[in-house]
């Protein structure tokens, strides 16, 4: 954690990262997927919270693309809205894992002594806990939904940017340009502000895109066990539970749901992986 | 190597503190009393004060933290509130769901996982190295409890050669029981292999990469004599901490799972008695768990500390 990162231009990075497959393939896929969740808000091919029982478990045709569903609700238009929900759950409980980790990350590594040691050991409490169970007790005792759900895996991207901020930080501190800064007289918030958090900034965009997958797992887990969002709206992994006791006869129910879940997270990993070795080589091998 | 030794310890006992008080509190602000929900809505007010006598909710709680903790260190995890019986007896008999599940998922991912990273790595570039990348990254992708939707369907419905779910428990024979556990296994495993591989793949070839690599075969050892005596057992550093994670992982990952299988585990347990708001059993579960993921990663580390002595002096 303590080697150097080069700083580089955005331009100059992208450049790189446009020529890597994986940027480009990651990109697309994520790009088709926003662009559905977002068309989901003003157009679907059919409305998902209507429920037309002739319709009902039709397999994939022309007229229902992904099949029906036992209400009758159009399975294409329901994997649309999900990627909404999916999408925003993850991206909030990124931005909570940002907001507040990165600040006392930085803090940590600004300060050293009694704070870097305290934040260091909370930060190993919260890593003690299976992410996953404990989102599960915290979604199942305050009640299950998405405001939960969000909360649940938001606190634990907490440590995840608290310590890699910390020790991106630590890296930059020793650096000849920060002496200047410090000579010159600028506070150790004013330089964290101005001068740490613009060069780890690309390394934290390459884990909030691997969080981001992480946490549209960990919905579709929550949504799944019934803890995640709620009906009527649809969620993937609601989805796939309601699918669960029609598999003999609709296993179609299945397969879309957790075929967009697999897509958007691949795409999600790909564009980081991508992101990844045009930041620097050196960070994939440490990986 | 001693001082190490009880730094770590230390700090694996302060860690496992904070957390048994993190959970208590967060157990303690739980909306619902757990004697009125015993003894349902229709439950005279005495009745109910009687029963949170002896359920020891009256008491401070402190008093009620500390016997908890001080049950617990002497193997007594308190009376279930709704089964009326030990927890400790219950986490056994749902461990033996569990444990062997989680076990069994490590050993099929490291299985699968190393030999196809090694491969990976010494074909490094070739069609097999890319192949099975893809197939990883597809993997990662995968969320295991629709994968185990998959397999039930192809397995089960369509084949029928194992049982959708349920288990038969252990009393009923060992092959039935195992018949059971087949298709949770591998759900489990696949995905979490998946991770190993490319974790194995980069830590060989990293490890391939290194002066000392370069120095052995100057020294005149062949590419395999060097792979097997130098690079591997470097290489094997990562791969051992990612499946001390991993481990922790399953443990808790079995709690979707078993869902998924219907399976009498720890996870099915959990997820009762917090509708039953049995919260001494929620307790329990969650510090075993968070028990055994401190301990993993001690071991992990002194493991380290005792092949590699730099790390002893390295803190974070």
């Amino acid at each position: 954690m303590n080697e150097d990162i080069e700083v580089e231009s955005w331009r100059h990075i992208l450049q790189k990262a446009l020529t890597s497959r994986s940027f480009l393939l990651g990109a697309i896929i994520s790009s088709v997927i926003i662009f559905m969740a977002l068309l989901s808000l003003v157009w679907t091919p059919y409305d998902v919270t209507k429920l037309v029982i002739v319709n009902r478990l039709k397999m994939p045709s022309t007229e229902f693309w992904f099949g029906t569903d036992h209400f009758g609700r159009d399975i294409f238009s329901m994997v649309m809205v999900g990627a909404r929900n999916s999408i925003a759950v993850a991206l909030v409980a990124v931005g909570i894992g940002v907001v507040i980790g990165v600040p006392l990350g930085t803090w940590a590594a600004a300060k050293r002594g009694f704070v870097d040691e305290a934040l260091m050991r909370f930060n190993d409490l919260v890593f003690a806990f299976p992410a996953l169970l404990s989102a599960v007790i915290i979604t199942a005792i305050f009640g299950p939904g998405a405001i939960n759900a969000i909360i649940a895996i938001g606190i634990f991207n907490i440590p995840v940017f608290a310590r890699l901020s910390r020790g991106a930080a630590l890296s930059i501190w020793p650096r000849e340009y920060i002496m200047a800064a410090r000579v010159a007289g600028k506070s150790k918030a004013r330089i964290t502000l101005e001068h740490i958090i613009p060069n780890i900034a690309n390394i934290l965009i390459v884990q909030i895109t691997i969080q981001f997958s992480l946490g549209i797992l960990a919905e579709a887990g929550l949504s799944y066990v019934g803890l995640g969002t709620q009906p009527p709206l649809p969620s993937w992994g609601r989805m796939l539970f309601e699918a669960q006791t029609m598999m003999s006869f609709a296993p179609h129910m299945a397969i879309f749901p957790g075929l967009a879940i697999v897509i958007t997270v691949l795409g999600l990993n790909l564009l980081g992986d991508g992101l990844r070795d045009a930041l620097d080589p050196r960070l994939r091998r440490a990986r | 190597m001693i001082l190490f030794l009880l730094r770590r310890a230390a700090s694996l006992l302060v860690t496992l503190a904070l957390a048994s008080v993190v959970i208590f509190t967060m157990l303690e602000i739980v909306p619902g009393d757990p004697a009125q929900m015993m003894l349902g809505l229709n439950a005279s007010e005495e009745a109910v004060q009687a029963l949170r006598v002896q359920m020891g909710l009256d008491q401070s709680l402190f008093t009620r933290y500390s016997s908890w903790i001080i049950g617990m260190i002497g193997g007594d995890f308190g009376t279930s509130y709704t089964y009326n019986v030990p927890v400790s007896e219950l986490i056994s008999e749902r461990l033996v769901v569990s444990l062997p599940l989680a076990i069994f998922a490590l050993l099929l991912s490291a299985m699968v996982a190393i030999p196809v990273g090694l491969y990976a790595a010494l074909h490094r570039g070739k069609a097999a190295d890319t192949t099975s990348m893809a197939i990883a990254q597809i993997g990662i992708a995968m969320p295991n409890f629709w994968f185990a939707l998959l397999l039930v369907y192809v397995f089960a419905v369509m084949l029928k050669l194992v049982p959708a779910g349920g288990f038969p428990g252990w009393s009923e024979g060992f092959w039935p029981a195992i018949q059971a556990l087949i298709l949770p296994t591998i759900a489990l495993a696949l995905p979490q292999a998946a991770i190993l591989a490319r974790v194995t793949r980069s830590a060989l070839i990293e490890a391939m990469g290194e002066d000392y690599i370069r120095t052995a075969r100057a020294k005149g050892l062949t590419r395999s004599q060097t792979l097997w005596s130098h690079a591997l057992r470097n290489a094997m550093i990562p791969v051992v901490t990612i499946m001390g994670l991993q481990f922790a992982f399953l443990l808790a990952g079995t709690i979707i799972i078993e869902n998924v299988f219907y399976l009498p585990g720890l996870g099915r347990l959990v997820f009762q008695a917090i509708t039953q708001r049995d919260l001494i059993v929620v307790e329990s579960v969650v510090i075993i768990l968070v028990a055994s993921v401190i301990t993993i990663n001690f071991l992990v580390d002194i493991t380290y500390a005792w092949i590699d002595p730099r790390l002893r002096r390295r803190e974070h």
